[in-house]
């Protein structure tokens, strides 16, 4: 038997009519029009190519000209993950794994959306915009597991982590994860993701979330994404917010050869606040792209967005940030800044601010500034007597700062911290500063 | 012992340094005045390693150590100091944080044990106390927010803890009150001995009525034009460079 590997958007949509009537909610009536609905979606628009104005910067010719296989129906190895004292839900290529993990520990309900499908009527695909995007198209023709998390008015959900592995296969897996987290009205919840997988296979990891955050209520999300340097890594995250509650998200892109972080998130009731921050960590190689899309649909909500990219060897990074502040979201106070450091002449950046208010009163401010080290920072260090590498490094470490400083959550802080560490190990740089 | 021979140096080009010699013996500290465009702040960043500074001729050794050839953290290990005009804010990087990495660093590429964080903090309090510095200047961002005074202060600590055998003082006295000024005084004369020489560049002999030079050199287009004791800083004072100039 000989077989071409298909590949590009009709390669994903034979798979979707080859498992059509085996994927999760086969026979769910309201999921198979849901699919059906996205697989036209999908069909009509494929990848996205540079001429779709959201997707200018980013080429995805690294998906569409892969072949990618379906993952392992059994997975028997068993990683060894590191302990921890949080619960924890663990995907293996996409998969929920309860041998991996430990969501019996959590004081709300937390399980696997395969296993919850039945009763998610009318809560799936409440936020994702299958018609819009089609990686979310995409996603939702194919997805075959998840997470989906209920934390009930009041509840303090404490730390949940997540945690998505790749694993070392030669099948070229892709998976479409879709993640449901709700929180009732005063709730709280801090969720530790971490995308990783093994440094030379190709795979693609496409998750999608909706989150839904009610009346003060608040998530922190911290999102570490260390995939393998052969990865494709392309996320979409919605949330809404309501009255009084907060969305505080923080994504690390530091791994993958190709990464898009997307996040839109609809601040929809009075004083509802969302928090987009991050760094993105971008080595020979890689591309980066965070794309955020915020909708101020309510009056005297905040949002505070800070993002940082460091840029090395041939190297690509992208921001694209839309803030709508719509008529009736009056006193709106919104903030966006957005930093590039190049520490290579080969390295690029574009920066896509895009605001669109129409309110009359409101506090809007955004930035962007691109520039290399400060020779004079880099002297000063140097003649201190601290070596070339780790005063670059020190120097790089304070431009992250900012963002980093401006996570709330200590454990998501500190996270990020081991993660950025790692990166630097990874590229073979002495750490920067000594504590004192 | 720092020893510049013919020493000739261009920026952008255009030539600064036309053949400076000079010789500060160890032990001793010497003054350099002159006046603006003269080449005071080229030489000192010429020892230093500034990239910019291109070197086209000459020598300068420090302890028999050829200067020139070496990297500026390699220079520092060996033994040179450059406290700078106008200091660099950095922030984000802990002053603490920054001079624990420093003195480690030396420490370290001499061969030496490293300094763990309780020694380090206890060092820097000692000599903070000595530079009338608050505490908390060590948890605040290298220079960030600080006054002239403070930031020329943090380069006194950074002189005192990095202990090195050269150190050149550029313009430090610039903008300075009397006590700050008398602050960079102490703690030049606290370092004095015979491992230890520093060169003192000014525009002013205020500085060096705390700090007396065991010799004075007079720059100008990029030579050493006068060379004289202490007392040749009083009559500079006096009677400015012109006289000087016209006779060089």
């Amino acid at each position: 038997m000989t077989a071409v590997s298909a590949t590009g958007a009709a390669a994903f949509l034979g798979r979707f009519e080859g498992l059509r009537t085996r994927l999760p909610g086969a026979r769910l009536p309201w999921v198979e029009a849901m699919r059906d609905a996205a697989s036209v979606a999908f069909r009509q628009a494929g990848f996205p190519t540079r001429r779709v104005e959201a997707w200018k910067y980013t080429d995805l010719t690294a998906v569409t000209a892969s072949a990618f296989g379906e993952p392992l129906t059994s997975v028997d190895d068993a990683p060894a993950l590191p302990a921890t004292a949080h619960p924890r839900a663990v995907f293996v290529d996409g998969r929920f794994r309860p041998d991996l993990s430990t969501l019996d520990a959590c004081i709300y309900a937390a399980e696997s959306l395969a296993q919850a499908l039945p009763g998610l009527e009318g809560r799936l695909g409440l936020l994702a915009r299958a018609d819009e995007q089609p990686m979310t198209a995409l996603n939702t023709m194919l997805f075959e597991d998840g997470l989906v998390v209920d934390v009930p008015a009041g509840v303090a959900g404490g730390v949940l982590e997540l945690l998505s592995l790749a694993a070392a296969s030669e099948r070229a897996p892709a998976y479409h994860p879709r993640h449901l987290v709700r929180l009732g009205a005063g709730a709280s919840l801090t969720i530790v993701e971490s995308a990783i997988g093994p440094a030379a296979q190709r795979y693609l990891h496409n998750p999608v979330f909706e989150i839904e955050v009610a009346a003060g209520a608040r998530l922190n999300h911290g999102r570490l994404q260390m995939e393998g340097r052969e990865g494709l890594f392309l996320s979409t995250v919605y949330a809404r917010v309501a009255a009084g509650g907060a969305y505080d998200n923080f994504t690390l892109n530091a791994g993958a050869k190709l990464a898009r972080n997307e996040i839109h998130v609809a601040l929809n009731g009075p004083k509802a606040e969302a928090h987009m921050n991050g760094v993105q960590l971008v080595a020979d190689g890689q591309h980066a792209d965070t794309t955020t899309s915020l909708d101020h649909a309510a009056p005297d909500c905040a949002s505070r967005q800070t993002y940082k990219t460091v840029l090395s060897g041939r190297s690509r990074g992208v921001f694209q940030g839309k803030i709508h502040v719509h008529q009736v979201a009056q006193k709106t106070d919104g903030y966006q800044m957005n930093q590039a450091l190049l520490l290579s002449p080969d390295a690029e950046i574009d920066c896509k601010p895009q605001l669109e208010i129409y309110a009359d009163d409101v506090k809007c401010s955004h930035g962007a500034t691109v520039g290399e080290l400060d020779a004079d920072h880099l002297f000063f260090l140097r003649s201190r007597g601290i070596p070339d590498a780790q005063a670059k490094a020190i120097l790089v470490e304070a431009f992250l700062t900012e963002a980093v400083e401006a996570v709330a959550d200590e454990t998501i802080r500190a996270a990020l911290a081991q993660g950025v560490a790692g990166w630097w190990q990874r590229q073979g740089i002495a750490g920067g500063l000594e504590e004192a | 012992m720092l020893k510049i021979e013919n020493l000739h140096a261009t920026v952008d080009g255009k030539p600064i340094l036309n053949g400076l010699t000079l010789e500060v013996p160890s032990g001793e500290v010497h003054a350099i005045m002159g006046p603006n465009g003269s080449g005071k702040s080229t030489l000192s960043y010429v020892l230093a390693g500034r990239e910019g500074y291109e070197v086209t001729g000459g020598s300068a050794t420090l302890n028999g150590v050829d200067l020139l050839a070496m990297e500026p953290e390699q220079r520092a290990v060996a033994g040179m100091f450059l406290a700078f005009q106008a200091p660099v804010e950095l922030p984000g990087v802990g002053n603490a944080n920054f001079l624990r990495t420093a003195l480690n660093a030396i420490r370290r590429a001499k061969g030496e044990a490293e300094i763990d964080a309780m020694q380090f903090l206890k060092l820097a309090r000692a000599r903070m106390k000595v530079l009338n510095m608050p505490d908390d200047m060590l948890k605040r961002p290298v220079n960030v927010g600080f006054s002239g005074g403070e930031k020329k202060r943090n380069e006194m600590l950074q002189l005192a803890l990095l202990a090195p055998s050269f150190a050149v003082l550029d313009e430090t006295d610039s903008g300075l009150d009397i006590d700050a000024l008398k602050m960079v005084a102490d703690t030049v004369n606290s370092l004095r001995g015979p491992g230890f020489s520093a060169l003192v560049i000014t525009h002013y002999q205020r500085l060096l009525n705390h700090i007396v030079p065991d010799r004075v050199h007079v720059l100008s287009a990029g030579r050493i034009v006068r060379s004289g004791g202490a007392e040749l800083a009083h009559e500079l004072e006096a009677s400015g460079y012109a006289g000087v100039q016209a006779a060089a």
